[in-house]
């Protein structure tokens, strides 16, 4: 299950891979929308980790348009709601993610992220 | 007392596949359960278990901590990555796992953010090619090949950590007497300025074991 809160975290980190490397850009991504227990004390204390404009842009190319563009001083119940359903709810169970620097494709297969390089692209 | 995690699920089979919790997984669980009032008051958001095998840890650690921490696992073994999951999902902790190595995956994003980083590594001491051949494979012999020392795989982790430890983080290492616990120790306050301390040791059959801690030097 790549959730969007760890796509969020996840960056390319193949050879001499260090800028622009971040976010991998969803391909083929088949959803899935399971349900999470709605945990408002956890979305507050991740807030601030959380690159905003990159979970936006994910969260928009996966078809899900509830989060505004800046982040909302006010964090009202509504916010924490759609936040909470982007982070932790859509599940990406098959596809790949590429590195917007280098290319290199990251597969998904049955809900993990296969995030390992080969010997020779380690940095 | 915190229980145990039910591995029920987990067969015979599975564990021609992925590392069995062990005494030297036991006695993790035991120094977690030791420090769990600490390891409460330092109000942790982000937990990352490498090497999460079976899955047992990180969710013992769930059951300590509860819900409003982000718990995210890593293992280069692709069907420990899927045992972890069923542990998760099986004992309700809400683990997100990842088939990477080390921590290479959030070392980016998670500079300086991780509260938690438990590493319970492949210590036993093998030759080079060994430790090198089972990186590679990403099967079971990856459980345990250290390598010279055995600590081959232990010590690239080791010049991380400073990197991504939070300002209140703590770290837990698991090591053998062989992987020589007093040059662990004082290469990481050297280096680092880590301070670091056995906060558990035992002997468990051959092995001698000890669970290693450490935290940012705040003087
Ligand atoms: C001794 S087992 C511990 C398993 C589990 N954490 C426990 O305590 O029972 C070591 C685990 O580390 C994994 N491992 C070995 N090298 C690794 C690496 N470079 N990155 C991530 N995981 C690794 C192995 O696949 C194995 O699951
Ligand atoms: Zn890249």
């Amino acid at each position: 299950m790549v959730r969007l809160i760890t796509h969020n975290l996840l960056a390319c980190h193949a050879k001499d891979c260090n800028t622009n490397n971040f976010p991998l850009a969803f391909k083929d991504a088949q959803l899935e929308i399971r349900e999470a227990e709605f945990n408002p004390e956890f979305l507050k204390g991740f807030l601030p980790k959380i690159e905003w404009t990159a979970l936006v842009d994910t969260a928009r190319q996966l078809g899900d348009t509830s989060l505004p563009l800046e982040q909302p001083e006010m964090l009202d119940d509504e916010f924490l709601k759609n936040l909470h359903h982007v982070l932790l709810e859509i599940h990406v169970e098959e596809g790949s993610m590429t590195c917007p620097n280098c290319g290199h494709v990251y597969p998904i297969s049955n809900g993990i992220p296969n995030m390992l390089l080969a010997e020779h692209e380690i940095g | 007392m915190i229980s145990t995690p039910d591995l029920s699920h987990l067969r015979t089979a599975d564990y021609d596949q992925v590392y069995e919790p062990a005494e030297d997984t036991f006695i993790l669980l035991d120094a977690l359960e030791e420090d769990a009032e600490g390891l409460k008051a330092i109000k942790p958001s982000v937990c990352l278990e490498i090497g999460s095998g079976s899955g047992c840890v990180t969710s013992f650690i769930g059951n300590i901590l509860g819900p409003s921490v982000l718990y995210l696992c890593t293992d280069i073994n692709p069907y420990a990555c899927k045992c972890t999951r069923w542990t998760g999902i099986q004992n309700k902790v809400d683990i997100n796992v990842v088939n990477g190595s080390l921590a290479t995956p959030f070392g980016f994003r998670l500079v300086r953010q991780i509260d938690i980083i438990v590493f319970n590594p492949p210590y036993v001491p093998t030759s080079e090619e060994e430790a090198f051949g089972a990186q590679i494979s990403r099967d079971i012999g990856g459980a345990w090949a250290g390598g010279s020392d055995g600590m081959q795989v232990t010590n690239i982790l080791l010049n991380q950590i400073e990197a991504l430890l939070s300002p209140s983080g703590r770290f837990y290492l698991v090591a053998l007497k062989q992987n020589n616990v007093p040059n662990i120790i004082q290469t990481m306050q050297e280096a680092y300025r880590l301070k670091g301390e056995v906060v558990l040791q035992r002997r468990a059959g051959r092995e001698h074991l000890f669970i290693i801690r450490f935290v940012r030097n705040l003087s």
